[in-house]
C-alpha cells in the first residue's frame, strides 16, 4: 500500500534539506498547475511505497499567498494519508503556529523537531514526551543536516498512516462555543473530521473555503462572538492559537543560556548596519556580478559559443553530412538553423549555472533576506521588491539568467512584474546595436551608451509605477513582513541542487520551443523566391523574410523607420540581438561585418535620420527579447497568458516610446505639426495620465489555483 | 503610541493591531499579537524596513505596516 505524505513547515526550517535526505535522487521538480509555486516530489529512497510532496515553505494556512492557498488545496484535496511537519527547534513558537492550524485538519500528523544540533548548543532543553501529550500527535527530534532521527521519524510516519486521527481542538469558552454552533450547522455531506477546520475557516470568514463548500456561517453568530471579544474574527483565531502555544511552551521548553549574543546576530550587527551595510551590499554584489557575467561567466559563455558551437560542432558535423552527401537545405537547417540557433541559446548554459550557484549561496547562507531588507525601500516605490534588484543588476550581462534569477522572490505579483521589467535593461548583446547607431549616426558621441542605460532604467520605473496601479496588479496585497533567518554556512548539496535545477529546466526550454521558433526563422530567412524558383537563397533580399518585412514595415514609419530593413533587422534582433548588426549588413549587401557593422556606417546614416536612428534603438532596447529570453520568461510565468502578456506589453511600451521619441523630436527639430505628432502628444499624456493617477489597491488577493 | 516610532533598542508590549485584512493577518501570523513584546533592533540605512525581534526571532516590516500595531 502506498503513502502519500505531505511534508509541511515554515520557510528555512530545513525543510529542503530534509526532503533531499529522504528522497536523495528520486525528486521530481515542477510546478504546482497553473501557478508559479514550484512543487517537489519524491520517493523515501529506503522504502518506494512512501510518496513524499514537499510543500512550499508557508507560516500559515491563511488564504492570502498563492503558496499558502495551494498547500491548502493539496492538504485538503490531495489524499494524503500523513502529514510530516517539520518545525525549526530554535524558534519553537513560531513554528508551532503552522501546527495548530495542521492539527484541525483531522489528517494523521507526526511532528519533526529539526535543528537538534543548534538546540543543544544553546543549551536549550525541550521536552518532547510532554509536547507530543499536549498536541496529541507524535513528536521526534531530528537533526536533518546530521541526519540523525531520520529512520525513526519515517517508522512513526508509516505507523501513524493507519491511525486515525480527531481535528485537535485549541479552543475554549466563547468562540469554541461560537465554533460549535457553526460546525453543528454545517451540511451533513461533509466529512466528520473536516467539520471543524471548516467551521474554524467560516468563523473567521474565509472567502475561498465558503466558495469552495457553498456554505457560509451565520454572520449573527461571528458577530455576537466578535462584539463580546472586541475583534474581528480572524484575530480572535490568531490570538487563541499563539495564547495556547504560550501555555504549552511554558511546560515544555527551557531556554538555556539567557540572551547571549549568537554568531548570526554578531555577523548581521556588521552586515545591516547603517553605515557598512551598503558598502558590503555592493562589494558582494560586485563579486557575483563580476564572477558570473564579467570573468568565469563570459570566459565560458565565449567558449561555448565560439569554440564549442563555433569551431568544434559545425565543422564535425559539417563534413559529415558533406561526407554522407546530404541534400543542401538539410545541410542548412541542421548546420545554420538548429546547431547555429540552439547553440546560441545553449552558450548561455555554462554562465546561468555559475550565477545561479552564487544565488543558491546567498540563498541559502541567509542573505538573500538582507538584500531585501536593504534594497526595499527603493524598489517597492515603483511595485517592484528588494530583492529585484538582483534581476536587474544581472540583467545589464544577460536577460536570460536575470529573468531566472527572479526565482528568488517570494511574492508571486513581485516577481512577474520583475520578470516582465527586468529585460528593459540593455544586455551585453544590446551593445551593438548602441555601438552601430552611436558610431554611424552620432560620430560615436558619448552620451548615446548612458543614455540608453538611462532609457532601461526610466522603462523598468516607469513600468513599475504604471503596472502597479492596473487591475493586473492591484489585486494582490503585498505585505512586506519577513523573517530574517539565522545566518548559517551553506550547504553543498543544497546549493547544487538548487543550481541543477534550475539549470536544466532552462535546458529543457531551449530543446523545445526555443528550438522550433529558431528553425522557423530560419526557414524564413533562408528561402524564398531566386531566379524564377524557390529555393534557398543566397541573398537575404530574396528570402521570405524580406517579404514579410516589406508587408509589414510600414507599421513602423511611424517611429521614423519605415524601410524594411530596418524591420527585418528587427526581427532577426528575436533570435540574438546581435543579429540585427548582421542581419543590415547582409542587407547592404556585407557577407561578414564587424561586431558594430564599421563597414556600412555610411550607407545607415544616409537612410537614417539621427531622430529615426535614436527611434529605431529605443525600439530594439525595449520590445520583447530575444528567444532564449522569452524561453525564459515562458518558464518563469509558468502561464501561457502571462507569458503574452509579458511580450505584448514590452512591445507595445517599445512602440509608445520610439514613437513619442521620433514624432515629438522632430516637432522640436523643427519638424511640422502633423497627424503624428497629434498622436505623439496624446499617447505621452495618456502615459503621464497613468503614471499619476491614483492607485487602488483593493485588499482582497486575486489568488487563483488550479488544483483538483 | 504606534510600533513604528519605538525607537531603536527599546522593548514594548503589543496593545492592540488595527487595520484588516491580509497585512493584519500576515503581521499576527508571524506572532505580533495581544500582550508579546516586541524589541526594535534596528532601522535600514535607508530608513526603512525596520527589524524586531518577537517571540525569540527576527522579523522585518515597513514602518508603513508597523503603524498599524499599537504599542506601550
Amino acid at each position: 500500500m502506498s503513502i502519500q505524505v505531505a511534508l509541511a513547515g515554515n520557510p528555512n526550517c530545513g525543510k529542503t534539506t530534509l526532503f533531499n535526505g529522504l528522497t536523495g535522487a528520486t525528486q521530481y521538480v515542477g510546478n504546482w498547475p497553473g501557478v508559479t509555486v514550484e512543487k517537489k516530489e519524491g520517493k523515501y529512497k529506503e522504502d518506494k511505497d512512501i510518496k513524499i510532496t514537499d510543500l512550499p515553505g508557508i507560516y500559515s494556512l491563511s488564504p492570502y499567498t498563492l503558496e499558502e492557498v495551494v498547500s491548502r488545496e493539496f492538504l485538503l484535496n490531495g489524499n494524503v494519508d500523513v502529514i510530516l511537519n517539520i518545525i525549526d527547534g530554535s524558534n519553537l513558537e513560531r513554528n508551532l503556529f503552522l501546527t495548530t492550524q495542521l492539527l484541525e485538519l483531522g489528517i494523521p500528523t507526526v511532528v519533526a523537531i529539526n535543528m537538534l544540533d543548534v538546540i543543544e548548543k544553546r543549551k536549550d532543553t525541550i521536552d518532547y514526551k510532554k509536547l507530543s501529550k499536549e498536541l496529541e500527535c507524535p513528536v521526534l527530534l531530528i537533526s536533518a543536516l546530521k541526519n540523525t532521527g531520520i529512520k525513526e521519524l519515517m517508522v512513526a510516519v508509516k505507523k501513524a498512516a493507519n491511525t486515525q486521527c480527531k481535528p485537535k481542538n485549541i479552543y475554549a469558552g466563547k468562540v469554541l462555543n461560537a465554533l460549535n454552533t457553526i460546525e453543528t450547522s454545517l451540511p451533513t455531506s461533509i466529512d466528520t473530521n473536516r467539520r471543524f477546520f471548516y467551521a474554524v475557516k467560516l468563523f473567521e470568514r474565509d472567502d475561498k473555503i465558503e466558495a469552495a463548500i457553498k456554505t457560509s456561517a451565520d454572520a449573527s453568530v461571528i458577530e455576537a462572538c466578535e462584539k463580546s471579544m472586541d475583534d474581528d474574527s480572524e484575530s480572535i483565531i490568531t490570538d487563541a492559537r499563539y495564547t495556547y502555544i504560550t501555555n504549552v511552551i511554558k511546560d515544555c521548553y527551557k531556554k538555556g543560556s539567557k540572551e547571549v549574543l549568537t554568531t548570526s546576530d554578531k555577523i548581521d550587527r556588521i552586515v545591516t548596519n547603517r553605515i557598512l551595510a551598503l558598502p558590503i551590499f555592493a562589494l558582494v554584489m560586485w563579486f557575483v556580478y563580476y564572477i558570473s557575467v564579467t570573468t568565469v561567466g563570459t570566459i565560458v559563455t565565449d567558449w561555448t559559443n565560439d569554440v564549442l558551437f563555433g569551431e568544434i560542432i559545425p565543422p564535425a558535423v559539417d563534413s559529415f553530412l558533406t561526407s554522407i552527401q546530404c541534400a543542401d537545405w538539410l545541410h542548412g537547417l541542421i548546420v545554420d538553423g538548429i546547431i547555429g540557433g540552439v547553440g546560441a541559446v545553449l552558450g548561455f548554459v555554462p554562465q546561468m549555472l555559475v550565477l545561479f550557484f552564487f544565488l543558491a549561496i546567498l540563498e541559502d547562507c541567509g542573505y538573500m533576506a538582507r538584500v531585501a531588507f536593504i534594497m526595499d525601500r527603493i524598489f517597492r516605490k515603483f511595485g517592484l521588491s528588494g530583492k529585484s534588484f538582483i534581476p536587474m543588476l544581472i540583467g545589464t550581462g544577460c536577460g536570460v539568467p536575470a529573468v531566472m534569477a527572479s526565482r528568488t522572490i517570494e511574492s508571486d505579483r513581485d516577481r512577474k512584474m520583475t520578470i516582465m521589467t527586468t529585460t528593459f535593461i540593455p544586455c551585453g548583446a544590446k551593445m551593438p546595436i548602441i555601438g552601430l547607431i552611436a558610431g554611424a549616426i552620432f560620430h560615436g558621441a558619448s552620451w548615446v551608451a548612458p543614455s540608453a542605460y538611462f532609457v532601461g532604467m526610466a522603462a523598468v520605473i516607469v513600468s513599475g509605477i504604471m503596472l502597479k496601479k492596473t487591475k493586473l496588479f492591484a489585486g494582490d496585497p503585498a505585505p512586506f513582513v519577513m523573517e530574517m533567518p539565522a545566518y548559517h554556512m551553506p550547504r553543498a548539496v543544497n546549493v547544487l541542487r538548487s543550481m541543477w535545477e534550475r539549470g536544466s529546466s532552462f535546458i529543457k526550454k531551449a530543446g523545445t520551443i526555443i528550438l522550433l521558433s529558431t528553425i522557423v526563422l530560419w526557414f524564413l530567412q533562408g528561402f524564398g523566391w531566386e531566379k524564377g524558383a524557390f529555393g534557398m537563397v543566397d541573398d537575404i533580399d530574396h528570402s521570405i523574410l524580406s517579404s514579410i518585412g516589406q508587408t509589414f514595415a510600414w507599421i513602423f514609419s511611424p517611429l521614423g523607420w519605415g524601410d524594411w530593413k530596418a524591420a527585418v533587422a528587427s526581427v532577426t534582433g528575436l533570435i540574438a540581438k546581435e543579429n540585427v548588426v548582421a542581419t543590415f549588413g547582409q542587407l547592404y549587401g556585407f557577407a561578414e561585418v564587424a561586431e558594430e557593422g564599421n563597414e556600412f556606417w555610411g550607407q545607415l546614416s544616409a537612410s537614417f535620420t539621427p531622430l529615426a536612428a535614436y527611434s529605431f534603438m529605443v525600439f530594439n532596447l525595449l520590445c520583447a527579447p530575444c528567444f532564449a529570453a522569452m524561453g525564459a520568461i515562458k518558464r518563469e510565468m509558468n502561464n501561457t497568458k502571462w507569458f503574452w502578456i509579458a511580450i505584448g506589453y514590452q512591445c507595445g511600451f517599445a512602440y509608445v516610446c520610439s514613437l513619442i521619441v521620433y514624432q515629438l523630436g522632430s516637432l522640436f527639430n523643427g519638424g511640422s505639426f502633423g497627424f503624428g505628432t497629434i498622436v505623439g502628444f496624446i499617447l505621452l499624456i495618456g502615459l503621464i495620465y497613468l503614471l499619476v493617477r491614483p492607485s487602488k489597491e483593493s485588499d482582497t488577493a486575486e489568488v487563483e489555483f488550479a488544483v483538483k | 503610541m504606534t510600533l513604528n516610532k519605538v525607537s531603536i533598542g527599546q522593548t514594548v508590549t503589543v496593545k492592540k493591531l488595527s487595520g484588516q485584512g491580509a497585512t493584519k493577518r500576515r503581521i499576527m501570523d508571524m506572532g505580533i499579537t495581544k500582550g508579546v513584546s516586541v524589541t526594535v533592533q534596528k532601522v535600514a540605512p535607508l530608513g526603512d524596513p525596520i527589524e524586531l525581534t518577537v517571540r525569540g526571532y527576527q522579523l522585518s516590516i515597513r514602518k508603513a505596516d508597523a503603524e498599524m500595531v499599537e504599542v506601550e
